[in-house]
């Protein structure tokens, strides 16, 4: 057995997480809480998955959008310096395809996740997620594709069913 | 001085590529003329050179061979791109500092102390990595090329775009990635039944997250740490990023802080919204992950002059995800005739691979292009083959044949052809 190889037994001993491991790993990974791992875990799934608890509507969310993101995204999502939010509908098939969250976007998760992400671009995670929930609503609402008092919370987003969402192919499916 | 065959073997003076193994091809006529010896000294030889020094850099003679067309989206600074300057450039390996770069909200000041990766999601045991602990295992090294999926996407344009080739297709580099088989963390984590893809997020503002197919990942993803031989630049993920060899570079997640396991993908805003391929009829396809075959001809290129007419070396690169470059066709009749390139000894797979021709241009307009074959015979695609289906301004994956016009006053230029 190789010095390197004996070093990297003594590791594993030393940790003793038990894991069965590959001849060739030193093992070193360290376990987490489940508190850890809640902190760092910011992944939505299109089942809704991971969203927190929370709520908001349209109506609170236009306050927000208009403080919070109008001034690179545009009134009402469009007409901004940034991407069009709003919009779009029925133009993909056409010879002017514009892609905006109405028009384009499979899931209604993942505005949630990327705003909770990303967004406001200058500040993100500066928005509870009361306000991202009513941020979504207000997104949806002036899409056409929810009303403007329709509450968005960790149960109704994921069964908003959006516009495109039939119009997506996958050009890698796993066995 | 070896007396060249200067007998095309295509079309407008392709001339054989057995040229380049010929001995004497690049030895010049005799040196200088009969003068007293040791004489001559340049002003550079009269006093000791500069002073040792603890960071090397470029030549100042080289000082304009820097990223081209650096921009960000309007308001942002570092929501953009940055392009490989490849007609400066020989070789297959791009130098770190011109590797191009695609941030979607800066680059992040990580502190690498502090700096964790953690997997998680459907795993026996939930773990996190220092970087410290990462750089004591095995760590595997392979020379490979990133590709940004949008690169060349300026070539859908309807009339051709009079920029250099850097700024055209310089969203490709090749570098020596050297960093852990994802696999074999994965593996100390336990990945449990049922799992199918992972879900990685980067640690920069915008928290980039993309789903990766669990299976390409236990194949050869690796969590990088090098790039030819140094730690990763900050615009390339430092302290760690995920390399998918062949894959489009925005899965390749920079800065890379957390990994799901999961049994579907997230359907993230970069594999939805964006980074997915829309055709005429509306329908999209999400997951196109492999870089297509694909060559260009560096040299000469849009912006460059010719010389006298003459005999002239074509070079330039080819690549595909999908493994080797078995062969490189140079055309100097539009695409008329061909005649297959030589290649540089270092034919890896995903990798750049340099591909010379010999061309005697006879001082009157031409067309130039190149045209390249993988391995697993793949054949790149003329340019109006890969719009064929497409919607108006779907740019993602374009790897059609790129051509350059040569005019009689020996200016080239881009054109489509
Ligand atoms: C300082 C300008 C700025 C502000 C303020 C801002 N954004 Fe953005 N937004 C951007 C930029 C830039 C991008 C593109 C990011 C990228 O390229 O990944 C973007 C992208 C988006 C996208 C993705 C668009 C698409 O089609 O892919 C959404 C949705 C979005 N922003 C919503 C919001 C919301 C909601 C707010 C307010 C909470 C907000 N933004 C505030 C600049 C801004």
């Amino acid at each position: 057995m190789s010095t390197r190889n004996a070093l990297w037994l003594v590791c594993v001993g030393a940790i003793g997480t038990g894991a069965a491991l590959a001849d060739d790993s030193p093992g070193l990974g360290q376990e987490l809480t489940a508190r850890e791992l809640a902190a760092v875990d910011f992944t939505i799934m299109p089942d809704g998955d991971g969203l927190p608890a929370g709520a908001g509507d349209a109506v609170t969310g236009r306050d927000i959008y208009n403080q919070n993101c109008l001034a690179c995204h545009g009134e009402n999502g469009t007409g901004g310096v940034n991407d069009v939010l709003s919009g779009g509908h029925g133009s993909l098939a056409g010879p002017k395809p514009l892609k905006t969250v109405g028009s384009y976007w499979p899931y209604a998760t993942t505005i949630f996740d990327y705003l909770r992400r990303a967004m406001p671009f200058q500040m993100p995670g500066s928005l509870s997620n009361d306000d991202i929930y009513a941020v979504t609503a207000y997104l949806l609402f002036v899409n056409d594709i929810i009303a403007e008092d329709a509450e968005i919370n960790a149960e109704s987003l994921p069964l908003v069913k959006m516009p495109n969402r039939d119009n997506f192919v996958w050009g890698y499916t796993p066995e | 001085m070896a007396e060249l065959d200067q007998t095309p073997v295509a079309g407008n003076g392709l001339l054989d590529r057995r040229i380049f193994l010929k001995a004497g091809v690049a030895g010049g006529a005799a040196l200088l003329t009969a003068q007293a010896g040791g004489v001559e000294r340049e002003a550079w030889m009269k006093m000791p050179g500069a002073p040792m020094s603890d960071n090397g850099v470029p030549s100042a003679h080289e000082a304009h061979v820097k990223r081209l067309a650096v921009s960000s989206q309007p308001g942002t600074t570092g929501t953009g791109v940055s392009r490989t300057p490849l007609e400066f450039l020989d070789g297959l390996i791009t130098p770190s500092r011109l590797h191009f770069e695609r941030h979607h909200s800066g680059i992040p000041d990580i502190n690498p102390d502090e700096h964790r990766l953690v997997i998680h999601g459907m795993v026996e045991r939930p773990l996190s990595f220092s970087l410290e602990a990462l750089a004591r295992y095995p760590i595997k090294s392979r020379i490979q090329f990133l590709e940004c999926s949008g690169n060349s996407g300026g070539l859908i344009a309807p009339e051709p775009i009079q920029q250099s080739c850097g700024v055209l297709h310089g969203l490709v580099a090749a570098s020596e990635w050297g960093g852990v088989p994802l696999s074999v963390l994965l593996d100390e984590a336990g990945v449990k039944p049922g799992a199918k893809w992972i879900i990685a997020d980067g640690a920069d503002a915008a928290m980039m997250s993309r789903s990766v197919p669990l299976a390409k990942v236990m194949d050869d993803a690796i969590v990088a740490l090098y790039q030819n031989g140094e730690r990763l630049r900050p615009g390339n993920g430092y302290p760690m990023r995920l390399f998918l060899p062949g894959w489009e570079g925005n899965a390749c997640v920079k800065w890379l802080r957390t990994i799901k396991v999961m049994n579907q993908p997230a359907m993230t805003k970069d594999e939805t919204s964006k980074y997915s391929d829309l055709n005429e009829e509306g329908i999209a396809r999400l997951f196109t992950f492999p870089m297509g075959v694909k060559s260009i001809i560096t040299n000469p290129s849009h912006g460059f002059t010719m010389g006298p007419a003459g005999p002239y070396q074509v070079s330039g690169i080819a690549w595909s995800g999908s493994g080797r470059i078995r062969r490189v066709e140079v055309s100097a009749d539009g695409g008329g005739s061909w005649a297959d390139a030589a290649l540089d000894e270092h034919v890896l797979s995903r990798c750049l691979t340099r591909f010379r021709s010999a061309w005697r241009w006879d001082g009157g307009p031409a067309v130039i292009m190149s045209r390249a074959t993988d391995d697993a015979g793949n054949v790149q695609p003329t340019r109006r083959a890969v719009l064929e289906g497409r919607a108006n301004g779907a740019f993602y994956h374009y790897n059609g044949i790129q051509a350059w016009a040569v005019s009689a006053v020996g200016e080239v230029t881009n054109v489509y052809a």
